[in-house]
């Protein structure tokens, strides 16, 4: 049975956004991490993850309905 | 000049004036603050301190009223922040919170302005490069807000001379422009037990976080400093002036509500910024269960 998240991607990960990020399918049981390599995403480049607003990582599993975010290693000023 | 000379010199200076919303208030201005403190030989913010204790508004922060009040203006500037970093972020924390009325500012910074500065950062000048960064944000100060105290470090933070540098602060912000240096900076403020302001940016796109002495800090944003990187995309996207002033901005206030004991704060918070995608979240570091355990 396939469920849907929604992926928001900030700052250089903008140009990895699928044209579904609102409604994008997964196996119920994938990780962020799977997310992230079906994206193409540099895993480097996923530090910062959030599941529905809490900071997660790329072993934290999916069920779907979930809202994931990923930020870019970010240090300028 | 004895203290009840100078009160009763600010009482006959205080003019009645009124607020925006008809308000009335007795009001000092910055020529009548500026003589006092020529006259009595106390420092700007003494003399603003004492008319503000006999209910007369410095009217240069007239208009921080009545978000704040009386006694959080007098607060103010008693206060001492730390600004360590004085590029983007740095500038437009220093530049707030002079006008805020912080009283005292420990500005730090090895670093002098160069041409590739002057896209965000508001303290360098096409005729001031080449200068210190620390000596042109006291200058810039000294002539936005002279009731501040300046003390300006020319010089990197380090582990060695971070105490020396941080004596007396209330509270620090972190505005450097690498990774490893947040952590560096993070070690101090914890040592010092003081709460420290972070903040980052990357093209248009930055977060800010509040932590206390304690908390998991920059670890729950970079990681654990051993893995993570010096630097971030901002190698790649540059830094934008409206994210710079955007993200200094959000220190500048997080800082000022620290220093009042005011709530909410950003603290196990981290608010993201995308201005290009318009994108605003704040996210939740530690699950507040993990952070009781």
């Amino acid at each position: 049975m396939t469920s849907h998240i929604s992926i928001n991607l900030y700052a250089t990960l903008r140009k990895y956004m699928p044209e579904s990020a609102d409604r994008f399918p997964i196996e119920p049981g994938v990780t962020v991490g799977d997310v992230v390599d079906r994206l193409a995403i540099p895993r480097k480049q996923a530090k910062l993850v959030f599941v529905n607003s809490v900071r997660s990582d790329l072993d934290t599993p999916l069920k779907g309905g979930e809202r994931v975010g990923v930020f870019p290693p970010v240090g300028g000023g | 000049m004895t203290l009840p000379d100078l009160v009763a010199a600010i009482g006959e200076k205080a003019q009645p004036m009124t607020f925006p919303d008809g308000g009335a208030f007795k009001g000092i201005g910055v020529a009548a603050v500026a003589r006092l403190s020529a006259s009595s030989g106390q420092p700007g913010r003494a003399v603003e301190i004492a008319a503000l204790e006999n209910g007369i508004i410095p009217v240069r922060y007239a208009r921080n009223f009545h978000t704040f009040s009386m006694n959080d203006q007098i607060a103010l500037l008693r206060s001492t922040a730390a600004v360590v970093g004085l590029g983007g972020l740095g500038g437009g924390v220093a530049e707030m919170l002079a006008r805020t009325g912080v009283g005292r500012l420990i500005l730090i910074d090895d670093d002098c302005f160069e041409d590739s500065n002057l896209n965000r950062q508001f303290f360098s000048r096409t005729d001031r490069l080449g200068v210190a960064k620390a000596t042109e944000a006291a200058v810039r100060i000294s002539q936005v807000n002279p009731s501040v105290n300046t003390s300006i470090y020319p010089e990197f933070l380090t582990a060695g001379n971070a105490d020396d540098l941080l004596a007396g602060a209330d509270i620090v912000v972190d505005c450097l422009d690498t990774i490893a240096a947040r952590f560096i900076l993070e070690a101090a403020a914890k040592a010092a037990g003081i709460p420290l302001v972070s903040a980052a940016v990357a093209g248009a796109a930055g977060h800010a976080t509040v932590i206390f002495p304690g908390d998991p800090g920059l670890s729950a944003v970079y990681g654990d400093l051993e893995t993570a990187a010096d630097r971030g995309v901002e190698t790649a996207m540059g830094c934008l002036c409206p994210g710079v002033a955007l993200m200094s901005a959000v220190e500048a206030n997080e800082a000022v509500k620290v220093l009042l004991g005011r709530a909410p704060l950003l603290r196990n918070r981290l608010l993201l910024v995308d201005l290009m995608e318009n994108l605003m979240e704040i996210m939740t570091l530690e699950r507040e269960e993990r952070l009781i355990e």
